[in-house]
This record gives C-alpha cells, sequence and structure tokens, in this order.
C-alpha cells in the first residue's frame, strides 16, 4: 500500500458487504488522479453509490483501504475529510426551510469563514452556475425548478472550495435540454476550478462527453478503465454491448 | 347573582387564581419540553429504546389524575410542597404527546436530506440543529399544542391536593352547589386551554410555510 501516492483517491483491494450479505463492492482497485473527471458507468446495482460513500466515509470498506489524498478514510477525521469533499447528488437534498443563499453557505459557516468572506463565496459561487444572487439569493428550493435545484446542490458542494467533488447522478433527473446545458456548464466550470471529479452515471452518452477515464463497473468490480477513445475503439464484447446503446449524436435516452 | 355580577364582584379573585393556574401549566409544560425532546432526539438514536420509553408514557397516561397526585405525594422533596407536587404531575401528563411527536416528526425527515447534510460535512450536532429539528418542528409543536391542552385541563385538578389555581372556584363551587362558582373556574380555564391552542397554532402553520 502506497502512501506516498499521488493519486486524489484510491482503492486498494477493497470489499464492501453489509453483514450477512453478499458483497457490494469486492476487491476493487482504483486510483483517482487530481484534477480529472473519473466516470463510473455501470447499471443500477453495480456498488457505484457505494464507492462514493466508501469515499467520504458514509461507509467504511470490510476489508482493504480507501486512500484520500495519500491517507487512508480511517486515519482522515470524517468531518475534516467530509469538508474537503463536495457532494452532489441526484436527489439534491437542498434544506428546504434554508434559502439557496442559507444552503450554499452553510459548510462555510461551518468552517468558520468570516462575514464577508462568506457574502463574496456565495455570490461567487452562484454566479459560476449561473444563479445570479440578486435574484436567487433569498428564495427557497420549492421556488426554484428542477434544473435550478440542481445548480444550487452543486454551488453548495463547491462552496467550501473543497478539492474532490463526488456527484451522484446529478442531472439524471432533468429533462433532456436542461442536462446538456448543465453538462456543458460543468465541464467548462470543473476545467477552470480543476477539482478532482468522481462522477457516477449510468448514461454512456454522459460518460464520453464529460469524462476524462472512465470505469466500467459490474457487480461491485471493475471491468476496466477506459479515456472515452479507448472506450470507442475497444473491440472487448462487453465494452462493445455497452457502446452499442449509445448512439453518437442521439440525444440522451 | 348572574354569572356576570358574579365575577364583577371577584374578579381579583378570578385573575389571582388564573395567574396561579397559568404558573403551574408554565411551569409543567417547561419542564415537559426540557425533558420530552431530548428523549424523543434519544428515541431516534436508539431504536432499541423505543418500546420501553413510549409504552412506559402510554402507562403514565393512563393513570386517573388524581390517583397520580395521591401516589407522588409521599414522595419526599416532591410532597413537601402541594405546587411541586402538582407541576410534576402535570409534567409527566404532558411528557407523552411531546416525545411521541418528537419521535415522529425526526422519524418523518427525508432521508435523502440527512444524508447529503452528513455527507457534506457536518456534524451531529449540527445535523440536528439546522436539519432535522427545523424539519420536524411543526409536528413537534403539534404535541406541544395537545401537552398544553391537556396540562391546562388536568390542573383543575390540582386544587384537590391544595396547589391552587382555578380548580379552587371548580371544587368550591361543587361543595356550595353553586354553578356561578363553578364557571368562574371552568369558563377561564376553558378560554386558556383556547388561546394556547391558537396561539401555537399560528406559530405552526408559520413553520410549515417554506417546504417542497
Amino acid at each position: 500500500m502506497t502512501d506516498q501516492s499521488d493519486n486524489a483517491i484510491e482503492f486498494v483491494h477493497v470489499d464492501y458487504a453489509v453483514k450477512g450479505n453478499r458483497a457490494l463492492i469486492s476487491d476493487l482497485n482504483l486510483a483517482v488522479r487530481p484534477h480529472e473527471v473519473f466516470m463510473l458507468l455501470g447499471r443500477s446495482g453495480a456498488g457505484k453509490t457505494t464507492i462514493l460513500k466508501l469515499i467520504n466515509r458514509l461507509l467504511s470498506p470490510t476489508t482493504g483501504e480507501v486512500q484520500v489524498e495519500g491517507r487512508s478514510t480511517l486515519q482522515w477525521d470524517p468531518i475534516q475529510l467530509r469538508r474537503r469533499i463536495g457532494y452532489a447528488v441526484q436527489e439534491i437534498g437542498l434544506f428546504p426551510h434554508y434559502t439557496v443563499e442559507q444552503n450554499v453557505a452553510l459548510i462555510p459557516k461551518a468552517e468558520h469563514w468570516e462575514k464577508k468572506r462568506i457574502a463574496d463565496r456565495v455570490e461567487e459561487i452562484l454566479l459560476l452556475v449561473g444563479l445570479p444572487r440578486e435574484q436567487f439569493a433569498s428564495r427557497y428550493p420549492h421556488q426554484l425548478s428542477g434544473g435550478q435545484r440542481q445548480r444550487v446542490g452543486l454551488a453548495r458542494a463547491l462552496a467550501a472550495k473543497p478539492p474532490i467533488l463526488l456527484m451522484d447522478e446529478p442531472f439524471g433527473a432533468l429533462d433532456p435540454l436542461t442536462r446538456v446545458n448543465l453538462q456543458q456548464e460543468f465541464t467548462l466550470l470543473q476545467k477552470r476550478l480543476g477539482t478532482t471529479v468522481v462522477f457516477v452515471t449510468h448514461d454512456v452518452s454522459e460518460a464520453l462527453q464529460l469524462g476524462d477515464r472512465i470505469a466500467i463497473l459490474e457487480g461491485g468490480d471493475t471491468m476496466g478503465v477506459f479515456t472515452p477513445a479507448e472506450f470507442l475503439a475497444s473491440s472487448d464484447p462487453y465494452i462493445r454491448a455497452y457502446r452499442e446503446t449509445y448512439r453518437p449524436g442521439s440525444p440522451n435516452h | 347573582m348572574s354569572f356576570l355580577e358574579f365575577t364583577t364582584s371577584h374578579w381579583i379573585e378570578i385573575r389571582t387564581l388564573t395567574l396561579e393556574h397559568l404558573r403551574l401549566v408554565s411551569w409543567a409544560m417547561g419542564l415537559s419540553l426540557l425533558v420530552g425532546i431530548p428523549v424523543g432526539v434519544l428515541l431516534i438514536r436508539r431504536p432499541k429504546l423505543r418500546a420501553v420509553v413510549l409504552g412506559m408514557n402510554n402507562v403514565i397516561q393512563t393513570i386517573p389524575s388524581l390517583a397520580l397526585f395521591g401516589l407522588l405525594l409521599p414522595v419526599a422533596w416532591l410532597g413537601a410542597r402541594a405546587d411541586r407536587l402538582a407541576i410534576t404531575a402535570l409534567a409527566l401528563y404532558a411528557l407523552l404527546p411531546i416525545v411521541r411527536n418528537t419521535y415522529l416528526g425526526l422519524s418523518e425527515v427525508d432521508p435523502t436530506v440527512l444524508e447529503v447534510a452528513q455527507g457534506m460535512g457536518l456534524t451531529r450536532g449540527q445535523v440536528l440543529w439546522h436539519v432535522e429539528l427545523p424539519l420536524a418542528a411543526p409536528v413537534i409543536l403539534g404535541g406541544v399544542r395537545l401537552a398544553a391542552v391537556i396540562t391546562i385541563g388536568i390542573a383543575t385538578i390540582a386544587a384537590a391536593i391544595g396547589a391552587g389555581g382555578l380548580g379552587e372556584f371548580i371544587f368550591r363551587g361543587l361543595a356550595m352547589v353553586d354553578n356561578n362558582v363553578i364557571l368562574a373556574g371552568a369558563v377561564p380555564a376553558a378560554v386558556m386551554a383556547l388561546v394556547a391552542d391558537g396561539l401555537i397554532g399560528l406559530l405552526q402553520q408559520f413553520l410549515k410555510r417554506p417546504r417542497v
């Protein structure tokens, strides 16, 4: 087990099983490099969400080790670890009793940032996700559209400038047009911020469009890690079966 | 003598007993909230305790109030003063709706919201304070509302052990077979219950406002 790894996140022989059940993750080895967008592609139940939760220690590996910035997640203080890792999910989980501004400012506040710095950051990050502060800061989540809510979720995840961002099908519930918009903006934003992103999807075209590298997951293990070009060129029958579902130029299903 | 004449001639006493009543109820509710909400939170964190605690609570509710006052009488510190005893007994009655609704409200909070709150690095205390309690507040207040109405009613019985309050009029009226005296206790108690119900109801509405 390399302590001095240059990887942002590394899975070393990780098993994860809920007591008495079959393993959800078995002997998984993965390395996510700094500043890349790393896609986890697989069908439902392949263990994608479990992998994200192992990274921010909502779950702990049964055996093996998950390392974040070279340190086992078990050695991190879980609160400190999670504050270095933004978390955005499909259901978003915005706090319905808090305004957009309060939602976004929560972690900076918990980190005891100065008032001025929080206000500046909220303005900056809302602008980055395309929601001008004057117009949106004091709205409640139920006053927003699905796409706007997802933007707030992203802003909240990025507010405290985490070096790592976990995204669990964040655009899954959006209409195709909004989704394509957000995907394009996300790519620009990620390039600009240089955040390391681990992104879960079951959508092949989303994986190809957003990912620097794509891990194909099946039954809690990886069937290989590919760049989009490698994925498209692979002659592996399993990868080809995946590719069949994807028609270049077609809108997301 | 009409009821109106009776109230005008006895208004000082009515006011005194109403304030006394309010004092008993306020202390009892305060104690009950102080104990009940933390116990409700504990039940969410420790599911194994749930059956035992809610069961015990139910048992307390089944004890007739006059009997509960009597049962607590021999308890050393409590029995020394009638109002102490009355406040304790009333707080015990108020406990069930508060504990149960705190538990209920917390259990209805969307698990996704909780998981995201935890995943983004809030501590347990922060999750409780920023997310769980505010989202459960309308349901918790429903329990407080019920508890307040029950307590205001049962507090009239506190007069039987000499703790004062509007029950004084009711018991005196019963002994004197005088409806005016009974009403002088019953009407202010009923008004107090309605006002408490209305005010807490308003607060509940206010807290429910921004929701998905």
